[in-house]
């Protein structure tokens, strides 16, 4: 087969089944009737069988901290905690 | 250290009095003690704010701090006189009053305002002649406070973690940057608004300002931010603002922690063993962000610090 475009030879590949020509001069490429929707129809299921997104807001990535941190890295367990904490840190952040 | 006598505070008060009256003939009279503490006391009188510096405080070295910050007044609030005078064998100082960060409201803390300002003072000549920054003084006195306590389970964890660090960070040798103007003392009881209450934030108390490591002054948010008590997103505003700044005490990029690891971990032990120190005085049990230091203090025992080049001669 030649290309309609640039008339040099076209080969066929085989790509996931599907059949399709390429042009060896000009890179194109012809799909015969239905491959199109073949290749739709495969890009699909590879975007299904992809791993879901991590669940919850994908804020910034944390500032590194030290190893002696505290466990989960340095992420604040500040607001999450009783009024004590935040009284006690508010006067540890007001002290030499 | 014993509380300062009744006599130095009214004697301290009628001068804050005096000088107020002298600035402002019409004075509506708003008298109040800031703070009362063994090693300094700091009373108001309307726009005017007196402080009695801690005994065996350095005259020459003093003079020499606040005329850092009469020279910076875009930076450190300058002193209404810049030498002390002596009040009952005190030196005190003389101060415009300036809006503090309000304490019930950490969140609204001035974070970028904080960097910008070291960040400045850092790049700041020093000049001639100017006496070390006190910081790991401060820090060894917290620790020789520490070991007078009375028994605690927290004692031998906190001391572990203080025989990690570098002897320049246990005010054991010189520090390896004595060319920096630091500030020796940063959180946010020093910062203040002048003038009150809009004015720009200025950074306050030059007791402990000098020559030494910058990393030191960014060390106690690093240390809270390390510790799990400050959010990461506050810890990355001062981060961000004192890169933007210029701020030379860490790399442009990167990771910050060679840098200031040392420092962090110096402010860490500082901080659990002030705490330590003072339950066992008042004989109570550590609070829960008190533990979360000593817990600190307790991992960094097994684990060495990291240095930068310059911090490891």
């Amino acid at each position: 087969m030649q290309c309609p475009k640039c008339r040099a030879p076209m080969h066929t590949y085989n790509r996931n089944g599907v059949q399709i020509e390429q042009c060896s001069g000009c890179r194109g490429i012809f799909l015969d009737y239905g491959e199109l929707e073949s290749l739709t129809r495969l890009e699909a299921q590879w975007s299904q069988a992809a791993p879901p997104p991590p669940p919850g807001p994908q804020a910034y990535p944390a500032p590194p901290a030290p190893a002696w941190g505290a466990p989960h890295g340095g992420h604040g367990h500040h607001g999450h905690h009783g009024h004590h904490r935040q009284k006690s840190f508010g006067r540890m952040l007001f002290s030499s | 250290m014993t509380p300062a006598p009744e006599l130095l505070v009214h004697a301290l008060t009628a001068k804050a009095r005096a000088t107020a009256h002298a600035r402002s003939s019409a004075c509506p009279c708003g008298a109040a003690t800031l703070a009362d503490r063994p090693d300094g006391i700091v009373v108001r009188h309307a726009d005017t704010v007196a402080k009695a510096h801690p005994p065996h405080t350095d005259p020459t070295e003093l003079t020499s701090r606040l005329t850092v910050a009469t020279h910076h007044p875009q930076i450190l609030l300058p002193p209404l006189d810049p030498a002390p005078a002596d009040l009952h064998g005190r030196l005190v100082t003389f101060w415009p009053y300036g809006t503090p960060v309000d304490p019930a409201d950490p969140d609204a803390a001035p974070w970028e305002a904080a960097a910008t300002l070291l960040a400045r003072l850092h790049r700041t000549p020093a000049p001639h002649a100017l006496p070390t920054m006190r910081g790991p003084a401060k820090a060894a006195h917290a620790v020789a406070r520490l070991r007078e306590a009375g028994p605690h389970s927290a004692t031998a964890p906190v001391l572990r973690a203080w025989t990690t660090l570098p002897p320049w960070a246990r005010a054991e040798a010189p520090m390896p940057d004595t060319a920096t103007l630091c500030h020796g003392d940063l959180h946010l009881g020093q910062l203040i608004r002048h003038p009150a209450p809009d004015g720009p934030w200025l950074l306050i108390d030059v007791d402990d300002l000098g020559v030494g490591a910058p990393a030191w002054d960014l060390a106690r948010p690093a240390a809270w931010y390390a510790c799990g008590l400050l959010p990461p997103d506050a810890w990355t505003r001062f981060l961000t603002a004192y890169r933007e700044a210029g701020g030379p005490a860490v790399p442009a990029d990167g990771d910050p922690w060679p840098a200031l690891d040392v420092p962090a971990r110096a402010l860490t032990v500082q901080t659990a063993a002030r705490a330590v120190a003072k339950a066992v005085a008042a004989g109570r049990d550590l609070d829960e962000v008190e533990e979360a230091v000593v817990d600190a203090c307790d991992r960094m025992a097994s684990i060495p610090p990291q240095f930068t080049q310059e911090q490891a001669k």
